[in-house]
C-alpha cells in the first residue's frame, strides 16, 4: 500500500470519526452498532472465501460481549483497552480448541457444527441465574486510560474505538488477503487436494482463518455491549449468527469493506423498514434480500465492481 | 484496489448522512411511543391486546370521554398521536429504537416493553436522554432493586408478587398439600417464577414441602409429552406453571388428552389470557390468575365497566391482563401530568408520578415501591367453574399489595427467605 493511499485513508477515517460525531445521537448509535457487526461479518467472509459458511459467529460475539460485561460489572474493570484485549484473548483461546474439531469438516456440517457450539453457549447463559439467565444484565460506561467520559459521552468514546478499529482491522485484513495465506482461502475453496499436493497445509490454514474470525467477532461483540449498555443470550443464538449470514450475503465477499458497509446498510433498512412498517417489517427485510440474491448474486460490491471495471475484476 | 477501498468509505459515508430528516416541532400534540410486540409469538396473547387497548384508551382520553374522576382532553389539552413499534428484536435492537424514537422522531414520553430483557436494557437509555419512560408489562424485579432511575416507571407489579400470592393461595386452599410439581419455560420468566413460588411455599410452610419434579422446557416447544409423563409419573398435590400464550394451549390440550388435569390441581398464573384462546378446554377446578386484578378479577368501577364494554364491542374479545398494563399505563402517565399542571416541565411530571396513588379499570396502583416508580396492586386467584356454559370463578382470594409485595427497599428472594417480614395479610 503506497503512503499516498495511506494518508488518503487517514484522512477518510477521520473524517468518518468527525462525521460520526456530528450525526445525531440516534444515528451515530446505529452507526456504532453497524462498525461493531461489520467486523464480525468481515470475520464471516475471510471464512466464506474459504468456503465455509459459519452458522456460529454469535457464539464469539455473545462471548466477547460477555467478557466485556462481567468485567465492567463485576470486576469494575472499565478501560476499553483492557475489555477489548480480555474479551479477544479469551475468544481465541476458545476458538483454538474448537476450532480443532471444526476445521475438520466442510460445508453442511461446518455450518451445523459452528452453530451447535454457539447454541451450547446459549443453553448455559439460559440457565445461568447469577448473569440474568435470558434476561442479561447491564454494562457499565466505559472509560479509557482513566478518563471517564460519563454516560453522554461514553457513545462518543465507543464511536471513536469503532471506527478507528474498523480502519485499522480493515486494512490488515485487506493486507492479510493479498498475502500468501489470505489467497490459500480461495484455494482450499476450489481445490483442497491440489493445495495439499502444492505443500500446503489445508488444516491449518483454515484453522488461522477460524481463529482469526473469532477474534472480529468478539471485538464485534464487545463494541456491541459497550454502547448499547446490556448483553443477553440473544447474541448467541442462532438467528444472530443467521444475520450475520445475512449481511454477508447482502455485501459479497469482494473487499474487505464489503461487510461494513453491509453492516450499515442493514442497520438503516431495519430501522427505517421498523419506523414504516411496524407490523411487517420483517417482511421489508426478507424482500431485501431476496432481491439481493436474484439480482446481485455476489453482493452488493459487484455493484462497485461493475462500475470501476467494464469486466468484473478478481477479488480482492 | 485503493481506489475500490476508498469509494467504499465514501459511499457508507454518503448513506448514513443520506438518513438524515427533520422534525417539525408542533405545540398542540404529545408524542406518545408505544412499543409492544406486534410480531412473533408473543403478539397475540400480549402486544396486540396491549395496542388495542392503547388505541381505545389513547382515544377516549384525547376525546375527554374517560369516566369521571378522570377529566380533561388529552394530556394538558395536548392531543396524545402514537408512534407505535415492534418490540420483536431483541434488547440491542430496542435500546436504539429507543433513541430513534425520541431522537429522530420527538417522541415526549414512551410507553411499553413486556421483555424483561427489554425493561432492563431502556432504563439507562431512558436516563441518558432524560426521556419520561413508562414500562407496562414487563415482570422481572430486577429493574428497580438493581439501580434506581428517575425517569422510568413501571405501573405494573412485578411477577414475582404473582407467584408469592399462588404460594399463599395453594397453601391456604389445598387441604393436604404436601407436594408440589413444576413446569415453567425454560427461559427468566420461568425459572424466576418457579423459584419465587417454591421459596414462598417453602417459608409458608416451614420446609415441609416436597417437590417431586420440576420441568423446564424450552420455549415455544409446544410439543410436552415428554414432561406431561415426567408430571404424570411424579404426581404431586399441585402442578405451577407460569406458562404464556401458545405454549399455555399447546399445553392445555396435551394435557388434558392424558388425563393429566382431571387427575391434578393446577395453578397457571398467568393463564387468563388463554381463557379467550381455550375456553371450553379449561378444565373445572384449575386455578388462574391474572398478573394482578384483572379481566373476571377486576374490581366493580365505573372505569372498569366502561374498559370492559368499550373494548369488547370495538375489538371482538374482552380485555386480558395486557390491555389493562396498557390501560394503566397509560391512565398513570396522564394523572402524573395533570397533577403537575398545565405546562409542568418533565422534572415536575416526574415528581408528581412518584408515589402517586391513581385508580386504573383494574383497581387502586400505588406507585409505593422502587423509591416511588414502581407499582404495588393486589393480587387474585381463582378456581375456574362453569354455570351454564358460561366461565366464572369462584374461591376467589384477594391478597392485598402489602401482603404479597415485598416492601420498599427490599431484594424479593431475600425478602421471600427472611420470612416477609411485614407482610400485611388482612
Amino acid at each position: 500500500m503506497s503512503k499516498r493511499s495511506l494518508a488518503l485513508l487517514l484522512i477518510l477515517g477521520v473524517a468518518t470519526l468527525v462525521g460520526g460525531l456530528l450525526l445525531p445521537n440516534w444515528m451515530s448509535y446505529l452507526f456504532t452498532i453497524a462498525m461493531g457487526k461489520g467486523l464480525v461479518v468481515l470475520g464471516l467472509v475471510l471464512l466464506m472465501r474459504a468456503g465455509l459458511v459459519s452458522f456460529g459467529q454469535g457464539l464469539y460475539y455473545c462471548l466477547g460481549a460477555y467478557v466485556a460485561g462481567m468485567l465492567t460489572q463485576f470486576a469494575e474493570v472499565t478501560d476499553v483497552l483492557l475489555i477489548l484485549l480480555a474479551s479477544v484473548s479469551f475468544s481465541v483461546v476458545i476458538a483454538a480448541i474448537i476450532g480443532l474439531l471444526l476445521c475438520r469438516y466442510r460445508e453442511i456440517f461446518f455450518a451445523m457444527f459452528s452453530m451447535a457450539f454457539s447454541m451450547i453457549l446459549y443453553g448455559l447463559l439460559v440457565r445461568n441465574q447469577v448473569l440474568g439467565s435470558t434476561d442479561g444484565f447491564n454494562v457499565a460506561n466505559p472509560s479509557l486510560l482513566g478518563w471517564a467520559p460519563g454516560p453522554e459521552g461514553a457513545s462518543n468514546l465507543v464511536l471513536a474505538v469503532a471506527v478507528l478499529l474498523v480502519f485499522t482491522l480493515g486494512i490488515l485484513a485487506w493486507r492479510y488477503l493479498k498475502s500468501l495465506s489470505g489467497y490459500a482461502g480461495e484455494a482450499v475453496r476450489e481445490n483442497e487436494i491440489r493445495l495439499e499436493y502444492l505443500g500446503g497445509s489445508v488444516f491449518k490454514i483454515i484453522y488461522v482463518k477460524y481463529i482469526i474470525a473469532a477474534g472480529l467477532a468478539a471485538i464485534g461483540g464487545t463494541v456491541t455491549a459497550l454502547v448499547s449498555g446490556h448483553v443477553d443470550p440473544e447474541m448467541a443464538y442462532w438467528t444472530t449468527s443467521g444475520e450475520f449470514v445475512f449481511i454477508a450475503l447482502m455485501g459479497g465477499t469482494g473487499h474487505v469493506a464489503a461487510p461494513i458497509i453491509a453492516a450499515v446498510l442493514f442497520e438503516s433498512l431495519r430501522t427505517y423498514a421498523s419506523a414504516v412498517a411496524p407490523y411487517t417489517w420483517q417482511m421489508i427485510l426478507g424482500f431485501a434480500l431476496l432481491a439481493i440474491i436474484l439480482f446481485l448474486p455476489s453482493g452488493l460490491w459487484s455493484l462497485v465492481e461493475r462500475f470501476q471495471n467494464k469486466k468484473p475484476r478478481k477479488a480482492p | 484496489m485503493k481506489h475500490s477501498l476508498l469509494t467504499a468509505a465514501t459511499v457508507a459515508c454518503a448513506m448514513t448522512t443520506g438518513g438524515l430528516s427533520l422534525n417539525a416541532y408542533a405545540a398542540d400534540e404529545y408524542k406518545l411511543g408505544l412499543v409492544t410486540f406486534l410480531s412473533g409469538a408473543a403478539s397475540g396473547p400480549f402486544g396486540i391486546p396491549a395496542k388495542n387497548a392503547a388505541d381505545l384508551v389513547i382515544d377516549a382520553i384525547n376525546d375527554g370521554t374517560l369516566p369521571a374522576p378522570i377529566k380533561g382532553n388529552g394530556i394538558d389539552g395536548r392531543m396524545i398521536t402514537p408512534v407505535y413499534l415492534d418490540e420483536a428484536g431483541g434488547a440491542t435492537k430496542q435500546t436504539a429504537e429507543f433513541r430513534n424514537l425520541v431522537e429522530r422522531d420527538g417522541v415526549d414520553a414512551v410507553v411499553g416493553y413486556i421483555s424483561s430483557g427489554d425493561c432492563l436494557a431502556i432504563p439507562s437509555v431512558a436516563e441518558e436522554l432524560k426521556t419520561l419512560t413508562v414500562l407496562f408489562d414487563c415482570g422481572t424485579p430486577r429493574v428497580f432493586e438493581e439501580a434506581d432511575y428517575k425517569y422510568v416507571f413501571r405501573t405494573t407489579a412485578t411477577a414475582s408478587m404473582d407467584n408469592i400470592a399462588a404460594a399463599r393461595y395453594v397453601h391456604e386452599n389445598l387441604s393436604d398439600l404436601q407436594t408440589i410439581a413444576g413446569i415453567n419455560q425454560n427461559y427468566s420468566w420461568g425459572h424466576d417464577s418457579w423459584r419465587d413460588f417454591t421459596e414462598t411455599l417453602k417459608v409458608l410452610r416451614g420446609g415441609d414441602i416436597e417437590i417431586t419434579t420440576e420441568q423446564f422446557p424450552k420455549l415455544f416447544a409446544g410439543q410436552y409429552g415428554a414432561e406431561i409423563s415426567a408430571l404424570q409419573v411424579n404426581s404431586a398435590d399441585v402442578i405451577h406453571t407460569s406458562f404464556w400464550g401458545g405454549d399455555t394451549d399447546a399445553f392445555v390440550l396435551q394435557a388434558a388428552a392424558r388425563g393429566l388435569l382431571a387427575d391434578n390441581e393446577v395453578i397457571f398464573t398467568a393463564g387468563e389470557t388463554a381463557l379467550n384462546s381455550l375456553g371450553e378446554h379449561l378444565p373445572d377446578g384449575a386455578i388462574i390468575g391474572a398478573r394482578g386484578p384483572f379481566g373476571p378479577f377486576a374490581p366493580e368501577s365505573e372505569l372498569n365497566t366502561w374498559f370492559q364494554n368499550e373494548f369488547t364491542e370495538r375489538f371482538g374479545t374482552p380485555p386480558t391482563f395486557p390491555a389493562y398494563h396498557m390501560a394503566q399505563a397509560l391512565i398513570g402517565l396522564k394523572l402524573a401530568h395533570d397533577q403537575a399542571g398545565v405546562g409542568a416541565s418533565t422534572d415536575e411530571v416526574i415528581s408528581s408520578f412518584e408515589g402517586l396513588e391513581f385508580y386504573g379499570p383494574g383497581g387502586k396502583v400505588e406507585m409505593s415501591r422502587g423509591k416511588g416508580h414502581q407499582a404495588a396492586t393486589e393480587m387474585v386467584y381463582g378456581r375456574l367453574t362453569r354455570v351454564d356454559g358460561e366461565i366464572t370463578f369462584t374461591d376467589i382470594t384477594r391478597y392485598p399489595a402489602d401482603c404479597v409485595n415485598p416492601p420498599d427497599g427490599t431484594e424479593t428472594l431475600k425478602w421471600i427467605q427472611s420470612g416477609m417480614p411485614g407482610a400485611e395479610c388482612n
